[in-house]
């Protein structure tokens, strides 16, 4: 077992250990589920819009070089600086060079995941420059030095009083156990922040190729200051992000709402297609899109994993995975947590150092099952342990599957393990849940059933006889 | 070869497989060719105007946005009087246009006007901004703004109370109509943004609790003149 | 009509009462029912882990033992996704495609069978008491047999059918999953535990067995006494 394995079964034992966080997370989500499917059923037809939106990611993702290139040459026309990103490497130099060329103080940010990905704020940081997380949820695990525990909702682990112990300690804040107060706190410190900074860097949830813009959802109104005041604008933008044309909104924007937060629409849903143009009163000088590819072609060039690139980061996938409720967002050690993780980091970032995450799923579905735009989300973590397995098998492992195929493509000899397993059954129960015990990771926390006296071959063999 | 051609090198390179269309829910086939407008899928909304105007009223209000259609910019501009009164405005941001001018003449406020830009302490110290937009949406309850529609990017999002003045002709039936009415209307001429505004600014951030005016405006009042 | 039996092998090695009550289901209504001795597991367990080939290995006998079958009838989603839904895909571009589509294809999940094949709803069943119905994952979602087992159910006299609060959350079994990360299987399994304790129902009743070995498990070491059935044991009572 690996490093991260092995880090992900000590935080999967710590957080099922911890009764009133599982309790807290599921309490959380209680009101996503109803509001989620209110919203569907406004649809006149959500599994249609589904397939609709499958087809369209799909015709994106499949003419990819295409739509890129469009989208990239739309914005330059415009006076967009459209910078290529390779790896996350060469992004954060861009990036950081972008802000020391105009020598910035202060940068303010709104919520990426993109950004997270490529571990931007420490890059901006250890060159220099002070970086604000302007999404309340950021800020607050920002605060907290700790990664986002959700793709949407960063700080959803947290409980008010912790927020209000968090701000009171760090902004001097007086306590309180008002979501409202807690909320108004925040606005007073990031408004000046929106004034003073001189740099915005956002993500990007849509990036259109027929006209050139990026589309950014968000509920707060950050994003909209982010790249409204400061001078200078940096997007950060994953090369799958393309959606061919902007009608295509009309589509997305409902259905990201729906599936991702249990609205019927965001609150902003905002385009932009360059730095400000002449006769417009604000908006930044100038203005950077950055197009990561970061390994992103990988997944592309495997073509029955190719759909994983369909993703349009909602999160959905999260909100009903009984792997996310039980570990907990930060179990996992990723940037993109839950079942969509689960399937891309070993693209990402190394089949075999993140395979356990495939491992880590009952196969349920229930994310394949919710997924807007229809990718085959379980089907994907099979794939990838199929693959984990063709090209570095565990040798333990390996030895009890040949022994399986042996057992199970010999019916007598398949019979007889039965026979002897009833005779071994009660030698096991006399060392049950102990360390001398074959069935303990069963047996501790679970009663195993016992070998029936006859098997049920036996008993029609009986029922046959006359 | 520059990055460009190295990304768009890797792309096609691994395009040369071809990946399996998705599957229709219904075991029909699948998604090739592209199914249907996505219109006959997303929630429905009524032919005519007026039950356009009530499911745009209706949307808002579950938004918990404010809307009123009012006679003449006259008595919006009353209206308006009446909302600084209980707000207690003292200095409004605007932009210059056909239906903001007489709205704010009527109201007889201080005002930034952002047409030609603005120094950012000014329009923060501002406690309503007031702007046209480009169309109201009725599926959704939107409001779209551009640029050159709501005084640039701040004004509808930096004081905290946004007020948007439209006119009924604005109003269009979803969201494929409001961004095919932009694309008519600046062809390849895009102002360097546009913004579908639902409702006011919002939070769910601390126990998924629902708490407005997170960053942006707290107050969204929506009139529609004639 | 001529019936063959697929028995999944830890239903014939813990559950065989169960198999007994598929036959006596499927004789009942005036089938002939056969039972190939030479079968033995699907091959799920090789599959699930990641070793296809080992589990082509296994499943290329089950594909030879059922080749003559009309039709074959197994008695849970999980191992009738794994011959439905997966034999297709883990035999692609394989010698034995062919046959191994043309077994996903005459092979029905025992409620399937009943509701979707045969056209019956009430099997004549009586059995007083308070239940509810557990879907099992690979059922619902890979075979997509939501109503089925609840159609069977609400024509069985004397039971109140109960649903849970939730009811198609995964129970946690898995297969290896179960035994590779217990923790989080367990954690599942309290959280199914309580939704089905939430119902106040005597019966939690499901059509895949390995879901009801996970389900059992938990209750036993929670001091629980509802009881665990599977749909074919409900619909043999008389």
């Amino acid at each position: 077992m690996n490093a991260h394995a092995r880090t992900f079964n000590e935080a999967a034992r710590q957080q099922t250990a911890d009764l009133r966080q599982r309790a807290w997370i599921q309490t959380a989500l209680s009101g996503y589920y109803a509001k989620r499917d209110e919203f569907k059923n406004r649809f006149q037809s959500w599994p249609a819009a589904r397939d609709t939106a499958a087809a369209i990611k799909w015709e994106a993702v499949n003419h990819l070089d295409r739509y890129l290139d469009e989208f990239a040459s739309r914005l330059e026309a415009r006076g967009t600086s459209v910078f290529w990103a390779p790896d996350a490497q060469a992004a954060r130099d861009y990036i950081v060079g972008v802000a020391r060329e105009h020598q910035v103080r202060s940068i303010i940010k709104s919520k990426s995941m993109t950004a997270e990905e490529i571990h931007l704020n420490d890059a901006l940081e250890q060159a220099g420059f002070e970086v604000v997380e302007s999404d309340l949820g950021e800020y607050i695990v920002q605060l907290r030095h700790e990664p986002p525990y959700h793709l949407v909702f960063p700080a959803m682990h947290l409980t008010r009083q912790q927020i209000s112990n968090l701000f009171h300690d760090r902004l001097g804040s007086a306590p309180t156990d008002n979501p409202e107060d807690l909320t108004m706190i925040a606005r007073r410190v990031m408004r000046r922040k929106y004034c003073e900074a001189d740099m915005g860097i956002s993500g990007a949830n849509f990036a259109i190729a027929e006209t050139g813009m990026i589309s950014i959802t968000e509920n707060e109104g950050n994003a909209r200051l982010t790249t409204s005041l400061p001078k200078v604008h940096v997007a950060i933008v994953g090369i799958e992000k393309v959606l061919p044309r902007l009608s295509d909104l009309a589509l997305f924007l409902p259905m990201l709402a729906t599936a991702g937060a249990g609205q019927p629409i965001t609150c902003y849903n905002t385009l932009y297609g360059g730095p400000r143009q002449p006769g417009e009163p604000d908006g930044p000088e100038e203005f950077h899109v950055v197009l990561l590819d970061n390994r992103r072609t990988e997944l592309l060039a495997d073509a029955e994993q190719r759909e994983a690139l369909h993703c349009i980061r909602c999160g959905a996938c999260l909100n009903v995975c009984p792997i996310f409720k039980n570990v907990g967002g930060h179990s996992y050690g990723t940037t993109y947590q839950g079942p969509i993780g689960s399937v891309i980091t070993p693209h990402l970032r190394g089949l075999q150092d993140w395979k356990h995450l495939s491992q880590a799923s009952s196969l349920c579905g229930a994310c394949t099952e919710t997924c807007p735009v229809k990718i085959n989300l379980h089907h994907h973590l099979l794939h990838n342990r199929r693959n984990a397995v063709r090209e570095r098998p565990a040798r333990f492992e390996k030895l009890i599957q040949t022994a399986f195929v042996f057992v199970m493509r010999r019916p007598r000899l398949y019979e007889w393990i039965g026979r002897f397993g009833r005779i071994l059954q009660p030698l096991q129960r006399l060392v049950r849940g102990t360390l001398l015990d074959p069935l303990r990771a069963w047996t501790k926390t679970r009663s195993f059933p016992p070998v029936a006296e006859k098997s049920f071959r036996e008993l029609w063999r009986e029922r046959k006889k006359p | 070869m520059n990055n460009r051609e190295i990304i768009l090198g890797r792309i096609r390179e691994a395009l040369k497989i071809a990946a399996p269309h998705p599957a229709l829910h219904d075991g029909t086939g699948t998604t090739t060719p592209l199914p249907a407008s996505p219109q006959k899928w997303l929630p429905p909304v009524g032919g005519t105007l007026e039950e356009q105007i009530e499911l745009f009223r209706r949307n808002a209000e579950d938004l918990k946005a404010e809307f009123r259609e009012c006679t003449s910019a006259n008595e919006a501009g009353q209206y308006l009087k009446k909302l600084a009164l209980a707000g207690g405005w003292k200095k409004i941001g605007r932009h210059s246009g056909e239906l903001t001018d007489p709205v704010a003449r009527e109201l007889g406020l201080p005002e930034v006007r952002t047409d030609g830009g603005y120094a950012v302490n000014d329009l923060e110290s501002c406690d309503a901004g007031l702007t046209e937009c480009e169309a109201l949406v009725a599926q959704t309850g939107s409001v779209l703004v551009s640029a050159p529609s709501a005084g640039g990017r701040a004004l509808s999002v930096l004081p905290p109370h946004h007020v948007v003045l439209a006119r009924r002709n604005q109003m269009v039936p979803d969201l494929t109509a409001a961004l095919q009415r932009v694309q008519e209307k600046f062809k390849d001429k895009f102002p360097s943004f546009l913004s579908f505004i639902s409702g006011p600014s919002r939070t769910g951030d601390i126990e998924r609790i629902l708490v407005l005016g997170a960053h942006g405006p707290k107050k969204l009042t929506i009139l529609l003149l004639p | 009509m001529k019936i063959t039996l697929f028995i999944p092998c830890f239903v014939d090695q813990f559950y065989p009462q169960t198999g007994l009550s598929l036959v006596r289901v499927l004789e009942r209504l005036g089938h002939t029912v056969d039972y190939p001795e030479a079968q033995t597991c699907c091959g799920q367990p090789a599959f699930n882990s990641g070793y296809w080939d080992e589990a082509r290995a296994v499943a290329e006998r089950q594909i030879a033992v059922f080749h003559d079958a009309e039709i074959v009838v197994i008695a849970s989603g999980s191992c009738g996704a794994m011959v439905k839904v997966f034999y297709p895909e883990l035999f692609q571009g394989h010698p034995r495609e062919a046959e191994a589509r043309a077994l996903a294809a005459k092979t029905f999940e025992f409620s399937d069978f009943l509701v979707n094949r045969l056209g019956v709803l009430d099997v004549g069943a009586r059995f007083p008491g308070r239940a509810t119905f557990h879907d099992g994952c690979h059922g619902l979602r890979e075979l997509g047999l939501k109503n089925p087992p609840r159609q069977l159910l609400q024509h069985v006299r004397g039971l109140e059918l109960v649903e849970m609060k939730e009811a198609e959350t995964c129970c946690g079994f898995g297969g290896t999953f179960a035994v590779k990360f217990p923790m989080i299987s367990t954690a599942m399994g309290e959280v199914k535990c309580a939704s089905i304790a939430g119902t106040g129902a005597d019966y939690v009743i499901s059509n895949d067995s390995s879901c009801l070995m996970q389900i059992r498990g938990v209750l036993d070491r929670q001091g629980k006494s509802v009881k665990t059935l599977h749909l074919a044991d409900v619909l043999a009572q008389t």
